[in-house]
């Protein structure tokens, strides 16, 4: 399923290394199979072992190494905080309080229409411009700088009204 | 002028050397880089020098890696293996150093200046492929530098044949996917192959068995995008600049307790003063400086007395106040901040960044993490200290790959030097209980 939708761009992917090093796919394979979902299923494990040479147990091995890979159905968007040290010094943590209040819900948990998570993450190489999250989403990734928790609040709103309608265009969560 | 201070803070008089974009913002457009003369460096490298000549000029110029380590990087050049091909370049665009935001800044500002090193060191060591590593969370960035490799090979900049010779190069982007262990330049390796970003044994180093087990190049963004300089104005006018150990402009990251925090591109041996106070506009509200840590979360806690702050950041003066410049990440901390409490952040850093491949470090930075939050929670003891310290010395040394003792570092000077901080905590508890 998965190789034959996007056979032109793993072919694109595979390009990029030695023939004879095909393993080297690995990661944006991963990322392509998890494009829609936001999280790779056996199944593109399954065939991304094969389309590479390697086993699935491999392709799940890396999969749990990083951290933006997830192999669970989760919230259509991520909304990941920096707390580290140089942000948490310019009132991140605060910040991280406020806007899960503002949400209703703890750290680590998900809106009650399983739209967003809100989570803490590491240093995200935006330290001068804190407080700053990234959503990260099956298709991309964005950075939002020199936040208050009311510029991220509305975001959050614009972003569970985007998963309602990705829901309903079938794309599922 | 700088734009947002007013004040002279360019690195070569008045003009930006890397961060160019803010004198010209359009310079990330071809036309706009090619007409301020972007690409006559390589042009002129391949069409007009011997490999050899390159590393040489690049040796000369007294150019260290802006990556953390300080190597210099025309030797690294020249230990290129040239019994064994083909050789690899590898740009290290990881930059996840909690305090570091530098590369981003040049790769989104600055594109093809950054490329055209990437391109210079690829012709030098003779490779005809070069990755970039990007720490995931640079989705746009990569997408961004795959437009401008795009560009540059529609105008002929890149590819088969370049400049009707027959040296031929490809730049491909290569996106991570969150681990800071993959800055590591081995660990790095390996997430290409394809493997879990773990740190290889060492040596053989990369440049005699690096990428697909060829001889590699890894060297930093910052690092790469000094190189064009060097080959258009010549090493000479490079090691005018900057001190006698340590030549060249460096890039800055200031973060933390200060007015204006940001990247500032400065000549090397510039004073910690002169940063925080001068170009970041000093502390934020009516605090003093009490510590500061040079080279992001891995660094030594630095005493921020007078000496201190008359201290010139360069490779060779920040050891003498107990410290490495390193990747020159400069975290600015007030005298509002408890060191217990920052020595815990850090450790929820290593601790969670920890790759597991050796027990030092997985155990340790787990214990270490431990202590630091009984301690902050105010439930811990003296002895509690003298066992963290313990823990840090058991770690210290003992470990596969440097971030075992990053880890420490923090911890090891924090506890030596901010002593009443820890008994504050500690007498904190006692009365809890
Ligand atoms: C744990 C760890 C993380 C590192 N992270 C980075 C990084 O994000 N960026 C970087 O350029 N170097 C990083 N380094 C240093 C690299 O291993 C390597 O020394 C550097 O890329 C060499 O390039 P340079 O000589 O141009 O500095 C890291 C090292 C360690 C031990
Ligand atoms: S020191 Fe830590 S990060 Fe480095 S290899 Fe060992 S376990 Fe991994
Ligand atoms: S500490 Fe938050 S972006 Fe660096």
């Amino acid at each position: 399923m998965f190789a034959e939708k996007y056979s032109d761009e793993i072919q694109a992917i595979l390009s990029k290394y030695p023939p004879e090093q095909r393993r080297a796919a690995v990661m944006p394979l991963i990322y392509l199979a998890q494009r829609e979902q936001m999280y790779v299923t056996k199944q593109a494990m399954v065939e991304i072992a094969e389309i590479l040479g390697i086993s699935s147990t491999d392709v799940a091995s890396i999969v749990g190494f990083y951290t933006l890979y997830y192999d669970k159905v989760g919230s259509t968007y991520r909304v990941q905080v920096c707390t580290d040290l140089p942000c948490a010094l310019r009132g991140a943590e605060q910040f991280l309080e406020g806007l899960c209040n503002n949400l209703g819900i703890r750290v680590g948990e998900t809106t009650p229409d399983g739209a967003v998570m809100v989570e803490a993450v590491m240093c995200l190489a935006a330290c001068d411009k804190a407080p700053m999250f990234q959503v990260q989403s099956g298709d991309g990734l964005s950075y939002h700088e020199n936040q208050t928790v009311e510029s991220a609040a509305s975001l959050v709103a614009e972003l569970r009204r985007k998963a309602q309608s990705k829901r309903r265009d079938g794309h599922g969560r | 002028m700088d734009a947002d201070t007013g004040l002279p803070s360019q690195s070569q008089n008045g003009q930006y050397l890397l961060l160019r974009h803010r004198d010209t913002p359009s310079i990330g457009e071809l036309e706009v880089y090619r007409r301020l003369g972007g690409f006559e460096a390589w042009q002129k490298v391949i069409t007009s020098m011997q490999p050899g000549q390159v590393t040489d000029v690049v040796k000369t110029s007294g150019l260290r890696g802006r990556g953390g380590a300080g190597f210099p990087t025309g030797m690294k050049w020249a230990f290129i293996d040239n019994k064994n091909w083909p050789h690899y370049v590898v740009a290290n665009a990881d930059e996840s150093e909690p305090g570091t935001f530098k590369d981003r800044e040049i790769m989104e500002g600055n594109p093809f200046q950054f490329l055209e090193g990437v391109a210079i060191c690829a012709y030098a060591i003779q490779a005809n492929a070069a990755y970039v590593y990007l720490r995931g969370e640079f989705w746009q960035l990569a997408a961004w530098l795959d437009r401008k490799i795009a560009e540059m090979e529609a105008a002929g900049l890149l590819g088969e044949k370049l400049f009707g010779t027959d040296y031929s190069l490809h730049i491909y982007t290569h996106l991570g996917a969150g681990a800071y262990i993959c800055g590591e330049e081995t660990a790095m390796l390996e997430s290409i192959e394809g493997k879990l970003g773990q740190p290889r044994l060492r040596p053989p180093f990369p440049p005699s068995y690096g990428l697909f087990g060829k001889p590699t190049v890894v060297n930093n963004v910052e690092t790469l995008t000094n190189v064009p300089l060097i080959i258009e104005h010549g090493a000479e006018w490079y090691r005018s600049l900057g001190t006698e150990k340590s030549a060249g402009v460096k890039i800055f990251s200031l973060s933390g307790c200060v007015e204006r925090p940001g990247n500032y591109e400065l000549p090397l041996g510039t004073t910690f003063r002169e940063l925080i106070f001068t170009h970041g506009g000093g502390i934020t509200g009516d605090r003093q400086v009490k510590a500061i840590m040079a080279a992001g979360a891995s660094s030594a806690l630095i005493v921020a007395n007078e000496e201190a702050l008359d201290t010139p950041m360069d490779y060779e003066s920040v050891p003498r106040v107990g410290a490495q410049l390193g990747s020159a990440s400069v975290i600015v901390i007030d005298d509002s901040v408890s060191i217990p409490w920052l020595i815990n952040k850090t450790m929820h850093f290593f601790k969670h960044e920890s790759c597991g491949k050796c027990t030092p470090c997985r155990e340790g930075t787990f214990w270490m993490m431990h202590l630091t939050e009984r301690i902050v929670e105010g439930s811990a003891t003296l002895e509690d200290v003298e066992l963290l310290q313990d823990v840090a010395n058991q770690v210290k040394g003992k470990c596969l790959c440097a971030l075992g003792d990053f880890s420490t570092e923090a911890v090891l000077t924090g506890i030596e030097r901010f002593r009443p901080d820890f008994e504050l905590a500690v007498a904190g508890s006692a009365v809890a209980n």
